[in-house]
Parts: structure tokens; C-alpha cells; sequence
């Protein structure tokens, strides 16, 4: 094994580790113990099965997924813990994007100011961009909450899919927003001078300076996959202990019955507004996390299809109300989304014989899948493939019924 | 004109949730800014406040045109312009609403039937010989053929659709959020089919032909065409409204609407009825979709982009009542044109969405609803 595929198998241990220990269903000391064990055999595995080509695919593969599933899980928790039918995902997710750019970049001087223009870049560093989103994003969802969380359900669909276009509006068109229609370019990459040049990263003892030098500007989606793995780790732990706080016993119950819940005290009015500020506040950081990784974002990334229904459609098939469930959606409609790509290239002859146009289009084969998955899982198993648990308290020990 | 009769509103969900606020209201002691509060809802919350609005934001962009020195004769413009969009707006809204108001959730899937009227239409422009221009418009014969062939199409699409998914999700008495998801599900299917046919560029159905506006008083600028889309569009909402106090079919239509469990107790076939709602709504979609692409052009998107203007109209007229339809989405129709007046053009369907977020604040039942 080669220093570089060591570096990259180092890299994947963690995501790795963090996938067995939400696969595992054992005793804690013991899924922790397995969880790591496997965890370093897969990564190794994987590294040295896999062609560095297919590899590189598949770090790709799963750093998109884990965005997806931290927006799959902002909205379990607006949608599965608290029935809000929040069409406006993108908006959010645009939102967290577009204020981390602002964030970290540098404001353009001289000639630059010309092609680029940006209403503030204070350079400052990932994490500062990252919490920023989240805080913005949050603020945009609190503004929005309080005026539409009254409408009817299916107002309140209505209402933020408009919201949500009218965010994308003003960031198509306001230039001196974040460069309006042209792209917001050169978004930094939290720890990339390990990949580009070690030397300059002036705070690296020499010592590990050395051991990135191998590494190419192209590996450093492998340390990304790390970075995007613990933040869905770390937002997959908040919301699960929320969730079984007494905090979301109350948003479960303001959920299903409303009155009940009133009549025991609850406002229920807060409990609303607080659990769409907390999916607003998930989706910003992935929008964050979003906007690093491509490093160039414009408008256009932010289309409803693309950043909303899909979503959807995720925590759907997962199954909402359920925080693995929105994980399990994530990463399988994405596999969908991304596989048809293959599937398109295997049905090219069988379509090529049909027409040589409709070859050349194989590529919106993905819609008809999605859509087919949808309307199945809508009509056979509503609940989703893993259901809501119906006893979340952990005081409560009884076998929870899977 | 008897709006009690005419109307196919339900206010079932709203008022229940009102009684069920007020069971929850704390008793009668009820503090002197707590009535003010509610009087003032209600003084904002009227036909009349609202309509007042609606108003005074049209005069706003022509009082900000007239300041930013665009002529009289250009604002007169785009006013016409914005009816004649509304009539293409309105196409999609009355079918919209008629489906909304009888199966009782959003159906997001109506984009993707506008589309795909418009695309029946182009394929059989496309395959049956051109006839000259019918001056002064730019279209044949062809195109009426393309819509006359269009509207049965697309309606004969929808049924299927609700036999093959909704029916089958009917009988289960799911959610309304599993009804909007499903929609959601046709929406990407009907839209891949089209992706697969017909690509992803931008088609015309006539490619390059000239389309002279008229000289018309004023200095007014309007392509005969903008006639045509919104006399179509009247023309059809006339047949709607015939259907819909004169047959037995629209009569059953507004029972259901009003009250599906009631209705079928009264012998109503609602499974038949519900099937004429997304014929109709298909075909009314259908010529949305042809009106919308003589006045730009086709592509897989246009739907998805007539949507939320489509819903913006739904809910300012007030869900279920289709001359509150036609209403809205004239207002939505000049809103949009008038922005290009006041500020940057494309911000058109963000002030129709805007229009919309504030119809659903201070009066969520819609213009024609009942308080």
C-alpha cells in the first residue's frame, strides 16, 4: 500500500466507523467496539479494492448524500416532528450557502470589482461561515414562522414554496447581494493548503506537513468526506437527543394533538415556531457545508426540484418522523439519482433502437424513477421504511416495537 | 347572481380550525386590546380592505412607472399585457381550482399537465400540413386543431392518472399530505415522459414568424395573439360556468365540493364526478399550455414556472370558486406585467408570489370566500 492510499484509508476510517455505528443495532460498549473495528477494515478494504477512480466516485457519492441528509434531517424535523409542510427547503438551504460565501470570501478590489461584486467578504474562517449560516438561516425561518405557521397545512406548502422562489429571485437578480446571475466563485476550502501545498499551512507542525505532501488538490474530497461525515454526525446526536427530550415529546405532541397539548400547558404556538427554526438553522448548515464543497455557487443550484422535492422525497422514502429513517432516504435516493447515470448508459442500445434522440435524453430516466418510487411508496407504505417509533422517551425501557 | 349558488368554496377545514381556536380561547374576560386586535383583523381582514389593497399596489407600480418617466402609452401596455396573461393564467387556475375544490388538496401535478397540453398541441402542429396565417393573428388552422385535439388529450391524462394513483390512494382516506406528495410523483413521471420525447430545448410552434403588434388608441402595443389568449380564456370560463349551473354534472360537481359525504348520500356518482373535475381540469390546463407557448415558448419547464402564479390565483380568488379564479389571476396577470414599470422584470413572479403570501395572511379564504 502506496502513502497515498494510506492517507486516503486514514481519512475514510471516521466516516466509515460513523456508518457502522448507525448500522449496528447493539449494546453501546459493544456497537462502539465493533463499529470501529469494521470501521478500519472497510475503509482499508475499500481503499485497496477500488480503483482510485471509482473510489474518488464513490467519496463524491457519499459527500453529496451526507448534504442531503443533513437537509433530509432539518426537514424530519420541521415535517416529521412537528407536521409543518414546508415546502421551501431551498430557500434555506440557499440562505445557509450564499452567507457562508459571504463569510469567508474576500470582498473583491480592482479590476476584480468589476466582474465580482458581493455586499460584505470578511474572510473569516469555515466554522465562523458554517455557524453564521446557521444563524442567518435560523433568523430568515423565525421571520418567516411567525406570520405563516398559522395558515392551513396546505396553505403553509403553498405559502413557502413562494418564499422560496422569491429568496432564489432576489438572489438572481440583486447583483450586489452575491454577484446576482453570475456564479459566486472561489468559496475556500476549510484545510485545503494540506492539498495544495503543505508548506503554507505556517500553524502544521513539519511533521504532518510531510505526511500530506504526496497528497493532490483532487484527494482533498477525501478529507471533505470527513469533515461534511462529523457534521451530520454531530447533527444527527442533536436532533436524536432533542427528539427524545421532553422538548420533542411536546413537539410530537403539539403534532398530533394539538389541544391536548394546550390544555396541558404547552404554548403551543412557541412549540411550532421553535421546531422550524431548528430545521431552518439544519438547513443552513447544509447549505454551508453545500456551498464549500462545489466552492462556486449560483442561483441556479437553488431550483425547487432540485433542492426541495428531491428532499422530500427522501424523507419520504425513509420514513418521517424518524431521524435514521431520514438518513436511510438521504443516501438511497440519492444512490437513485446518482445510479440512473449507469442505468442510462446500460439501456442506451435498447433506447438507441427506439429512436437515436431519445438515447441522447436516457438522462431524465432519474425523473421517471423518482417519481415512480414516490407515487409507490404514497400508495404501499405511507410510513416510510422505517416507521416513527412510537415510545421515544429513554426513560421509558420497554422493547420500543421496530 | 347568486354567490351562494355560484360559489364551489369549502370552508370546511378553515372553520373548524376557527371553532376549534375559539373552544380553546380563554374565557369571556377578555382584555380591551384583545378586541381591538380582533376588530382590527377583521376591518383588515374584509372584502373590501382587501380589494383596496389589491388596488392601491396596481396604482403603486403605475405611480412608480409614471415617476421613473416610463410613458402612459407603455404602462397602458403592459396592462393589457398583464389581462391578456391573465387569461393564460386563468386557464390553469379554473381547472386548478375546480379539482382543488372537490378533491380537496394541492395539485402540484398541474404544471406538468399545462405542459403537456402544450406539447400534444406542438406534436400535432407538427405533423398536419400548414394552412397561411389566420390574420391578424400568427397561428393556422393547425393550432386549433393542435388544441382542439389537445384539451380532450390531456384531460383523457389526468383521468388516468386518477385511476392508476388517486383512486387507489382514495380508498385508504389518506392525508392530504400524501394527496399533495402523489401529485408530486405524477408531476415527475409526466415531466420525464416529456424530457424523453421532446428534449430539453426550447421549441416554438411557429419558428421565427412575424407577429406585428396591432396599432391600437393610445399608442398601445398588443399582438393580436394576447386577444386571442385571453378570449379563449373567457370564452372557456363561460363554458365552465354554464356546465356549472346549467347541467347536472356541474350541479354534482358543486354538491361534491360542498359536501362529498352528503352528495353521495343524495345518489351523486362521486367517483364520475371526480373524474369529469380532471377531465375539465386537464382540458382547461391543456389550453393554458397552448395559450402560454404562442405567447412565449415551449419547453419541459413552462409548467412548473405558471405553477405558483396558477396557485397565487387559486387562493386570491378563494379555493374551489372558479370566477374567483379568473379574477385572481387577472390581478396576478397585471401584477406581474406591472413590475417590469416599477422595478427589474424578473421580480414579475415574485410580486404575483408575494400577492399571494399576503392574500393568505389577511384573508386566507380568498376574495370570494366566506369569512
Amino acid at each position: 500500500m502506496d502513502h497515498v492510499s494510506l492517507v486516503r484509508a486514514l481519512l475514510l476510517v471516521v466516516p466509515a466507523v460513523l456508518v457502522w455505528l448507525i448500522v449496528l443495532r447493539l449494546r453501546a460498549a459493544w456497537r462502539l467496539l465493533l463499529s470501529i473495528v469494521l470501521g478500519i477494515v472497510s475503509a482499508f478494504a475499500l481503499t485497496l479494492m477500488l480503483a482510485p477512480g471509482d473510489l474518488s466516485y464513490l467519496v463524491s457519492f457519499a459527500t453529496m448524500g451526507a448534504i442531503y441528509a443533513i437537509l433530509s434531517l432539518g426537514l424530519n424535523s420541521q415535517w416529521g416532528y412537528s407536521g409543518h409542510l414546508n415546502f421551501g427547503v431551498v430557500g434555506f438551504f440557499a440562505v445557509g450557502a450564499f452567507t457562508t460565501a459571504l463569510f469567508t470570501t474576500a470582498q473583491p478590489t480592482g479590476l476584480m470589482a468589476q466582474y465580482s461584486q458581493q455586499v460584505f467578504g470578511l474572510q473569516l474562517p469555515f466554522l465562523v461561515g458554517v455557524i453564521a449560516a446557521a444563524v442567518v438561516s435560523g433568523v430568515v425561518g423565525l421571520l418567516i414562522a411567525v406570520p405563516v405557521l398559522r395558515l392551513r397545512t396546505d396553505f403553509l406548502a403553498i405559502a413557502t414554496l413562494g418564499i422560496a422562489e422569491i429568496i432564489r429571485l432576489i438572489f438572481q437578480n440583486e447583483r450586489w447581494i452575491a454577484n446576482g446571475p453570475q456564479p459566486m466563485r472561489g468559496i475556500p476550502q476549510p484545510l485545503s493548503c494540506l492539498f495544495d501545498h503543505p508548506a503554507t499551512c505556517g500553524w502544521l507542525p513539519k511533521t504532518a506537513a510531510a505526511f500530506f505532501a504526496p497528497m493532490q488538490p483532487r484527494d482533498y474530497i477525501y478529507l471533505y468526506l470527513l469533515i461534511v461525515a462529523l457534521f451530520l454526525a454531530a447533527t444527527y446526536i442533536v436532533l436524536e437527543i432533542a427528539l427524545r427530550s421532553p422538548w420533542g415529546r411536546a413537539l410530537r405532541a403539539v403534532r398530533d394533538e394539538e389541544q391536548s397539548a394546550a390544555m396541558s400547558g404547552k404554548n403551543v404556538t412557541s412549540f411550532r415556531v421553535q421546531s422550524f427554526i431548528l430545521g431552518a438553522v439544519v438547513m443552513g448548515i447544509g447549505g454551508a457545508l453545500y456551498a464549500h464543497y462545489v466552492t462556486s455557487i449560483d442561483y441556479s443550484h437553488f431550483k425547487p426540484l432540485f433542492g426541495t422535492f428531491i428532499v422530500w422525497v427522501m424523507l419520504m422514502f425513509g420514513g418521517s418522523g424518524n431521524n435514521r429513517g431520514a438518513l436511510l432516504g438521504a443516501f438511497v435516493i440519492w444512490a437513485v439519482w446518482t445510479g440512473t447515470a449507469f442505468l442510462a448508459t446500460a439501456l442506451q442500445p435498447l433506447l438507441h433502437a427506439v429512436s437515436p434522440e431519445l438515447a441522447e435524453r436516457s438522462a431524465y430516466v432519474r425523473w421517471m424513477l423518482v417519481g415512480i418510487l414516490l407515487l409507490l411508496i404514497v400508495l404501499y407504505r405511507p410510513q416510510g421504511i422505517i416507521r416513527e417509533e412510537k415510545v421515544v422517551s429513554g426513560f421509558l425501557k420497554e422493547r420500543r416495537p421496530d | 347572481m347568486n354567490r351562494g349558488e355560484r360559489s364551489l368554496q369549502d370552508p370546511g377545514p378553515a372553520q373548524s380550525a376557527v371553532a376549534s381556536e375559539s373552544a380553546l380561547a380563554p374565557p369571556p374576560a377578555v382584555s380591551a386590546g384583545t378586541t381591538r386586535r380582533s376588530r382590527v383583523r377583521a376591518v383588515v381582514g374584509s372584502r373590501l380592505f382587501v380589494c383596496l389593497i389589491l388596488a392601491g399596489i396596481l396604482a403603486l407600480f403605475w405611480v412608480i412607472g409614471l415617476a421613473r418617466d416610463e410613458s402612459v402609452s407603455r404602462l397602458l401596455s403592459l396592462t393589457v399585457w398583464g389581462i391578456a396573461l391573465g387569461g393564460i393564467i386563468a386557464l390553469g387556475s379554473i381547472g386548478l381550482t375546480l379539482a382543488y375544490g372537490v378533491l380537496k388538496f394541492p395539485n402540484f401535478a398541474h404544471g406538468a399537465l399545462i405542459t403537456t397540453g402544450a406539447y400534444i398541441a406542438f406534436a400535432v402542429v407538427n405533423a398536419i400540413p400548414h394552412s397561411a396565417p389566420l390574420r391578424p393573428f400568427s397561428f393556422g388552422w393547425e393550432l386549433l386543431a393542435g388544441l382542439v385535439i389537445g384539451m380532450p388529450v390531456t384531460g383523457a391524462v389526468a383521468v388516468l392518472f386518477d385511476r392508476i394513483v388517486y383512486r387507489r390512494l382514495r380508498r385508504s382516506h389518506p392525508t392530504l399530505v400524501l394527496y399533495a406528495m402523489a401529485s408530486l410523483g405524477v408531476a415527475f413521471v409526466l415531466r420525464s415522459i416529456l424530457y424523453l420525447a421532446w428534449g430539453s430545448d426550447f421549441r416554438f410552434y411557429y419558428e421565427g414568424r412575424a407577429n406585428p403588434a396591432l396599432h391600437l388608441p393610445f399608442d398601445v402595443r398588443v399582438q393580436a395573439d394576447q386577444f386571442f389568449n385571453l378570449g379563449l380564456a373567457l370564452v372557456l370560463a363561460y363554458l365552465v360556468h354554464l356546465l356549472l349551473t346549467r347541467t347536472r354534472m356541474g350541479k354534482a360537481m358543486r354538491a361534491t365540493a360542498d359536501n362529498p359525504d352528503l352528495a353521495q348520500v343524495r345518489g351523486i356518482d362521486t367517483e364520475r364526478v371526480i373524474a369529469w373535475t380532471w377531465f375539465i381540469g386537464g382540458g382547461l390546463a391543456a389550453a393554458g399550455g397552448v395559450t402560454f407557448g404562442l405567447a412565449s415558448q415551449l419547453r419541459p419547464e413552462m409548467g412548473f414556472i405558471i405553477l405558483l402564479p396558477v396557485f397565487a390565483s387559486v387562493i386570491l380568488g378563494g379555493i374551489g370558486n372558479p370566477y374567483g379564479a379568473l379574477v385572481g389571476s387577472l390581478i396576478i396577470g397585471v401584477a406581474w406585467q406591472l413590475t417590469a414599470a416599477a422595478t427589474n422584470p424578473s421580480y414579475g413572479p415574485g410580486v404575483a408570489f408575494g400577492i399571494m403570501v399576503l392574500m393568505l395572511l389577511i384573508r386566507p379564504q380568498g376574495l370570494f370566500g366566506q369569512g
